[in-house]
Order: structure tokens, then sequence, then C-alpha cells
């Protein structure tokens, strides 16, 4: 439509954070009246990018155009101030206020506090089909009611641009439903929607465009009604990278992990893992494949005893260990290179020397009986710091200003300290630099070769079919499919993830 | 290096903002309230008495041992607001031990002083098991544990306590577990009490289990951070148990120097409070050994030496009150501001760096 402007310009953005994902070079451009949807994986950089354009953070590079004005976002009232309004997972609203007073709050220059700002409210409410009572207590709305409240407030304060932030992702399928109607009538009026998911179900049935971002960058746009689930993961994956070269089987005989129908109920009593069954032998890796939120995280946690299962069997070699606590499990040995490893594989204000210790408390050199041995935990962190070009100032330096790929390579390097005999690694390059990427590979693939038991969850599907033997597909819980990497596609994955057929 | 010599800068920069913010603030109330603040002053930083210095020492022993209770429950994350409950119930049970004299000499005093400690760990356990399995805030609990053992203590005291004219105490200890102290002066100014070398002993023990032993490494980590910790094996529910057992062992001693220096008794010679200053201290010295001495310090000489506002000016020595307070709020709130001042300059250097090494990674 090229007689329009269109709502939402952003050119060349790019942001750099110490240890985080930067985003770089990103385009968008929102059509007016449109939804638009923005996805990609976790970490892909979606979030820094919806923070700059509410004005959160300043971009380091590029610009941001909205309505066809070129605009400088210093806070998140400037953004409004352009006509850019933002609904967060997670509500901001008092519960003990009425619909009318948390609308008003903050913004209560534009209709007043009284009748008038009631007027609207209920103007809102019928144009959207929002069904809001201004005088009810939120702490009486559902979930649904509550965002349907969020997205009124940003109308109120004038919004064209809607920006929301995994919408559904709190939602019954129902609601979802009666959230995209609220969506086209928004779009009917002339606003425009930023629509950020990875559920690529929701993206095709709500979304007019679609905007892929991997690594910090958008990848690609596509277009929702020719495109299909598996292509667009296949972008959110993507294959951009040096590919990991697939090496000779060095599988032993000796099975070094195995479950046995592994099930993890939660405390609603809702299976998060059915009868998972799987077993690694030595000089084996086993990937893991499936859409983000499929229960790898919970497989991993089962593993690393920080949940129990429960019902079925772990084994660890010939030993039961399926109700062993984390600190057993990784003295006999398993190495965990955790998904989040900001909040779970390092204490950001403490020294890579201690940082060196965390996990591996009572082993040495770490600690001699009851006593961390500060000696011997400085001078291996040393050696990891030069085995696996750890880019840092000293050992002293606090791990939070490295960034992502290094203290990604200390992660790595720690884990494999201690002769370990199996390692879970939970998304081992993921935010990391296409150089720390391939230095993770090749330790990942010389331990392989050494006898080492390896559980590769990833979302990267080039780095699955390069770095593993086998490889199982995950899907709410259940092993779906197993296949052999010399063989699959990315496609094939794709189909298995998403359930099926595509 | 530079850069060590810029981050003790750093760290002395809340410190010294507090101090002078509290000093301004405390003179605008005496200005405020007609008083004069050049009197106050004057008075406050004359040279103490002989008497009022060994006071001094008592004092900040006493406090600093408070102050240690609490940093323990602070490195962690968790937040003992019961120490005043736990040293008030362990003094008195310990009070209660020594007085029956089941030893004598030494033996009463060490016994003593272990029945202090394994009441104020029962105590705060109390509080920590009630966190750890069924996730009651401790900050609650131990407030409502305060209101117990305060309660249950003056139960026990007036039931069979030892009652003399208006006022009841337990049992004076036995003559020869007493164990007085030094006195640097002349006699009339007191002694330093013995058992003030137990804020020593708990300064370097809390020193060495935090830097030096695995459990310090621990409960580090999980103060700095749950998930971490959890993901590095530590079970965080005994964490919180034996962390709160072991602040409310130490809560346990605040009162042993003077019980056995001076007082004799758990009677009306009990000193309320040092609880309470004991959080505020350990939140000026950011829960680190040194600084929790010299906030200690400070606390401890500017209420020994409020006393002598009653002869000197016409302020009311509560006025140091206002001071303690302003520079605990000062000092969090300052270091907070320096710290995240800190962040943003060390994200722009490395910033700075990633733009010039590689432009854009990947």
């Amino acid at each position: 439509m090229p007689s329009e402007v269109d709502a939402v310009q952003l050119r060349g953005i790019g942001k750099r954070f110490p240890g985080v994902v930067a985003n770089h070079d990103v385009d968008v451009t929102i059509r007016p009246g449109t939804v638009h949807a923005l996805i990609g994986e976790n970490g892909a950089g979606k979030s820094t990018l919806m923070k700059i354009l509410y004005g959160v953070q300043r971009p380091d590079d590029g610009t941001i155009t909205i309505e066809g004005k070129q605009v400088v976002l210093k806070s998140p009232t400037e953004a409004i101030e352009a006509g850019v309004g933002m609904v967060f997972q997670h509500f901001m609203l008092a519960d003990n206020l009425t619909v009318l007073e948390n609308m008003v709050l903050g913004a209560e220059k534009l209709h007043g506090i009284g009748d008038g700002a009631r007027t609207e409210i209920r103007r809102i409410s019928e144009r959207f089909g929002f069904d809001l009572d201004p005088d009810v207590l939120v702490e009486k709305l559902g979930v649904a009611a509550r965002q349907r409240l969020e997205i009124a407030k940003v109308l109120y304060r004038g919004a064209r641009i809607i920006i929301l932030d995994e919408p559904t992702a709190v939602l019954v399928p129902q609601e979802v439903d009666a959230l995209f109607e609220n969506l086209r009538e928004l779009k009917a009026a002339g606003n425009s929607v930023l629509f950020i998911s990875h559920k690529l179900d929701e993206v095709l049935a709500i979304a007019d465009d679609i905007t892929v971002m991997r690594r910090g960058t958008t990848v690609g746009t596509a277009d929702p009604a020719t495109a299909t689930k598996h292509e667009l993961a296949e972008l959110m994956v993507g294959s951009e990278l040096p590919s990991p070269e697939t090496e000779e089987s060095t599988v032993t005989d000796t099975v070094q992990l195995s479950l046995s129908d592994v099930t993890l109920t939660d405390e609603f009593g809702r299976n998060l893992l059915t009868d998972l069954s799987l077993t690694i032998r030595r000089g084996e890796v086993l990937g893991i494949a499936g859409v983000e939120g499929n229960g790898q995280a919970e497989l991993v946690e089962t593993i690393m005893g920080m949940r129990i299962p429960t019902s079925g069997r772990i084994m660890l070699g010939d030993q039961d260990v399926t109700h062993w606590h984390t600190r057993q499990l990784r003295e006999a040995g398993i190495g965990y290179i955790p998904e989040d490893r900001h909040r779970h594989g390092l204490l950001l204000d403490a020294p890579l020397w201690e940082n060196r210790i965390l996990g591996h408390q009572t082993r040495p050199p770490s600690s001699k009986g009851m006593w961390i041995n500060r000696k011997g935990a400085r001078k291996d962190t040393e050696r990891i710091v030069a085995d696996y070009d750890v880019r840092a100032p000293g050992i002293d330096t606090p791990s939070r200003a490295l960034s992502g790929g290094n203290q990604q390579k200390l992660i790595v390097g720690r884990e494999m300290s201690g002769d370990p005999v199996l390692l879970i690694a939970s998304h081992p390059t993921r935010g990391v630099d296409v150089g720390a990427q391939a230095a993770i590979w090749d330790h990942i693939k010389r331990a392989r070769r050494n006898g080492l038991a390896v559980l590769l969850v990833s979302a990267d599907l080039d780095e699955l079919i390069g770095l593993s033997d086998t490889i199982q597909v995950i899907l709410r819980g259940r092993f779906v499919g197993t296949f052999d990497p010399s063989s699959v596609t990315p496609q094939d994955l794709g189909t298995a993830m998403t359930g099926g057929a595509a | 290096m530079n850069g060590r010599l810029k981050s003790v800068g750093l760290a002395l920069l809340a410190p010294a903002i507090a101090i002078v913010l509290s000093i301004l603030v405390t003179t605008l109330v005496i200005a405020a309230v007609g008083s004069s603040p050049g009197e106050f002053w004057s008075t406050m930083f004359e040279v103490p008495k002989p008497r009022l210095r060994v006071d001094i020492v008592n004092q900040t022993a006493m406090i600093y041992i408070a102050a240690v209770a609490a940093a323990i429950g602070f490195r962690m994350g968790l937040f003992n607001i019961g120490l005043e409950g736990q040293y008030t119930i362990a003094s008195f049970s310990a009070a209660t031990f020594a007085g029956a004299a089941y030893l004598g000499g030494f033996a009463n005093v060490a016994a003593s002083l272990v029945v202090a400690m394994v009441v104020g760990a029962a105590w705060a356990g109390i509080a920590g098991v009630l966190r750890a399995t069924r996730g009651v805030s401790e900050v609650i609990s131990t407030i409502m544990l305060n209101a117990i053992a305060v309660t249950l203590v003056g139960y026990f005291l007036n039931n069979y306590g030892v009652k003399e004219g208006n006022s009841v105490h337990t049992k004076n200890l036995p003559s020869g577990t007493t164990l007085g102290g030094w006195s640097p002066f002349e006699d009339r100014d007191g002694d330093i009490w013995a058992l003030a070398i137990v804020a020593v002993l708990v300064g370097v023990g809390f020193w060495a289990l935090l830097n030096k032993t695995r459990f310090g490494f621990d409960l580090r980590a999980s103060g700095q951070s749950e998930s971490a910790a959890l993901a590095s094996g530590i079970n965080p529910k005994r964490m919180i148990v034996i962390s709160m057992m072991l602040s409310g062992a130490v809560a346990g001693l605040i009162w042993m120097p003077a019980l056995f220096g001076g007082a004799r008794n758990y009677g009306t010679s009990f000193q309320v409070g040092l609880g309470f200053l004991g959080i505020a201290v350990a939140l000026l010295g950011r829960n680190r050994p040194i600084g929790m001495l010299f906030g200690a310090l400070l606390f401890a000489f500017l209420s020994v030496k409020s006393n002598d506002l009653t002869f000197g000016t016409d302020v009311s020595p509560s006025i140091v009150q206002i001071t303690q307070g302003v520079a605990v709020l000062a000092v969090v709130v300052t270091y907070e501001v320096v710290r995240r001042w800190r962040t943003r300059l060390e994200q722009r250097a490395v910033s700075r760096e990633l733009t010039a090494t590689t432009g854009a990674t990947a």
C-alpha cells in the first residue's frame, strides 16, 4: 500500500549489552491497520527490540520512524506520546483499585478521574468489545479481562500502535479466540498491533505480516497466507551458521544414563513429562529436538535432581539415582550446562574463580574437606581461562562483565572439569557469537571421543543434526519420534516438532 | 593497580555520603526545634571520659555480635528480624541455667554460653522450619516470635523469678562464675567485660566461615542467586534452616558479656533493643566483618556519648537515634545509587570494547 505511511519503520537497529545477545541490523516495517507478528526463539532479541520501540532502552544504532516522523524515544512516556503503547506479559495493575482507577492512574489529565473518564472507558470498551465495567474491582477480574484492561489502558492513553508481548501465554484457547476478535476490531479502527510470540499456529491465524528474528537480527519476513509452520520454524532456527560437522560414531556399548517410563506431574496433577524412556551410551550424543516449552527444561531438571519424577526410574551407570539430589548427581560426575546461564549457571557479581567453584563445591580442586581451596580453585580457573579461551581481564573480574560467549566458555570449561561421565547440555551455544559456538562444539566433540555421554537439548536444528548420534523429538512432554541425524533433514524434524502434518 | 584503587574509592564513597547526610539532617532537626546544633556537636565530639570509653567498648562488643547475627541471615537473603526475641529468650535461659549453678567456676560459664546458643538457635529455627516447609515469610514469623519470646520470658520471670522489692530477676550467678573484666583506667571507671572477647571470636569466625568454608560459599551463593545455588546442588531448604539457626545461635550470645560481666542476673539490668541495633549496624556495615565493626563502634559511641547531652545541653539524648536512623537509611540508598552508577560505567566500558573490537558480532 504505497500511498499509506507506515505505522512503524525500524531501520538498522543495534543494541549491545555485556553478556546478552545484542540486536544488530534489525529492520521491521509495520503497515498501518495490520497485525504484525514478530517471532523467534527465546533469546533471539525480541524483547530487547520491543523495549527499544517502547522507549525503555535506547538503541546504539539505527533509526525509529513512527508514522513518517523519525523519533528518538528516551522513555515510555515519550513512546506513548508518539503513539506507541505496550502490554507486558506480566500485568501492571493494582488489584485493590477499580477498572476506572487503574485506567486513569497516571493519566488523570486526559479525561479527568470522574464521569469524563467513565464515558471514555465505556466508549473504548464498546468500540472494541472489551466488556469492561469501569466500577468493578480489578481483583474480581479474570486473566483475560485483565489483559483487555491493559490493552484498553494503552488505547485510553492515545496509542495507535500497540505492542503485545506474548499475550496468549496466559490464556486458554477460547480466550485466545476472543483476544483475536478484539485485535481484529483494533485493526479495523486503524490501529496497528505488534504481536510477539513463538506460537506458530497463533501467528498464522492472526498476523497480516510476519517478521522472523534470530540471533539478535531480523532474518526474514513471511506471508502468513502462504507460509507453513515448518517454514517459519526453519527460519526461526536457521542455518546461516557454520554447520557442526558430523564425525565417525564413537558410541560404545556401555549405557551411561537410562530413563525408563519417567513421568513428572505438576502440583495440579497435569503431566509435564509422560513415560519418557531413553538411553545414552558412553561416547554417544543424544539430541533432544522440540519447540520451546514442550518439556525439555523439565526433562533436564529431572535428570539433574532439581525435580523428582512422579514415577519411573533413572539409572546412572548401574546406580539407581531416581531420588538423588543435584549435589549427589554432580558428585557422581554429571556436568551441567544450564539453559539460562545467568539464572542457573553463574553468580554474576562473584569473580570468575568463585564461579569455578559453583557446582563443584564438594570436589577438588575447589575444596579440601569442609574448606574452600582458594589456591586450587584460582589455579584451575587460570587453566580454564587459558584452555577454553575465556577472554577476561583476569580471574578476579566479576562474571557479569564478560560477554555471553565468554561466560558460556567458562561454564563449559567448568563442567568439563573433573572428568564427568555425563554432560547435560541445554542450549549450549544460545546467545553466543560464532567463534565461541565453534569452540564449544569442538569441546563437546572431543569429550565425546573420550567416551563422554552427552544429552544435548537445543533449538538449533543444525547443531542437533551436526553433533548428535541420535535425535529424539519431544512434543508436549512425550517423545514422538527418533531420528538418525545422518539422514534426517531440518524439515523432517520441524514436522515432528509441530505434531505431524504441516 | 588503578582499578583496585578506584573500587576502594567507590566502596568508601557511600558511607562517606551517608555520614555527611546524617550529620546534616541531625543539624537541621536540632536547629528546627530551636536548640543549638553547635553545642550538640561539640558535646558529641568531645573526647569521652574514661568511664564512657569503657562503656563504648562494651556496647560495641554487644552491638557487633548482634550485627554478625543479622549479617549471617542477610548474606543468605534471609531477614532475621527476630534477633530481639532470640537473644531475650536465650539470655533468660542462660541466666537461669547459670544461676542454678549445676556446675562451678568456668565450666558454668562455658555451659551457659552453650545454653544461650542452643536456645537462640532453636527459637530462630522455628522461623527457619516454617519458611522451609510452609513458605512462611521469616520477616513475619520472626516478628511474631519476638512478641512471644518477650511474653514468655515475662511469664516465667514473674512466676519463678526471685522477687526483690518491686523487681523480679533470675537467681544471681554463684560468686565463682562471674568473670569481671579488665579495667584500663581507675576502678571506679568500670571494667571492659571479659566476654567482650566473644565479639572478636564471632567476628573472626564469621569472616572465616564466609570466605574459607564450603558452607560459607553455599551461603553466599544462595544469597546471590537462589536459582544458581539450586542448580549447583545446594539444598535451599536445608540452607534456610541451618543459616537461620546459626544466626539465632550467635544472637543468643549478644547479652552474655553483660551477664557475666556486670549484670549477674536477668532482670531490670537486661538491655533491650540490641537486636534491632544489630540489624541497623549490619545494614550500615554492608554485612562485612570490618564494616560492621566501624558501624558498631559508631553506634555505641553515639548512644553512650548521648548521655552527656543531658548535662551539657538542652538537646534530648534521643536525637542521636535520628542520627543513627538517617545514617542507616542514607547508607542503604547511597549504596544502591553507587552500585547502579558502577554497573552503568562497567556496561559502557564493555559496550565500547565490543564496538571497537568486533563491530557487530555474528
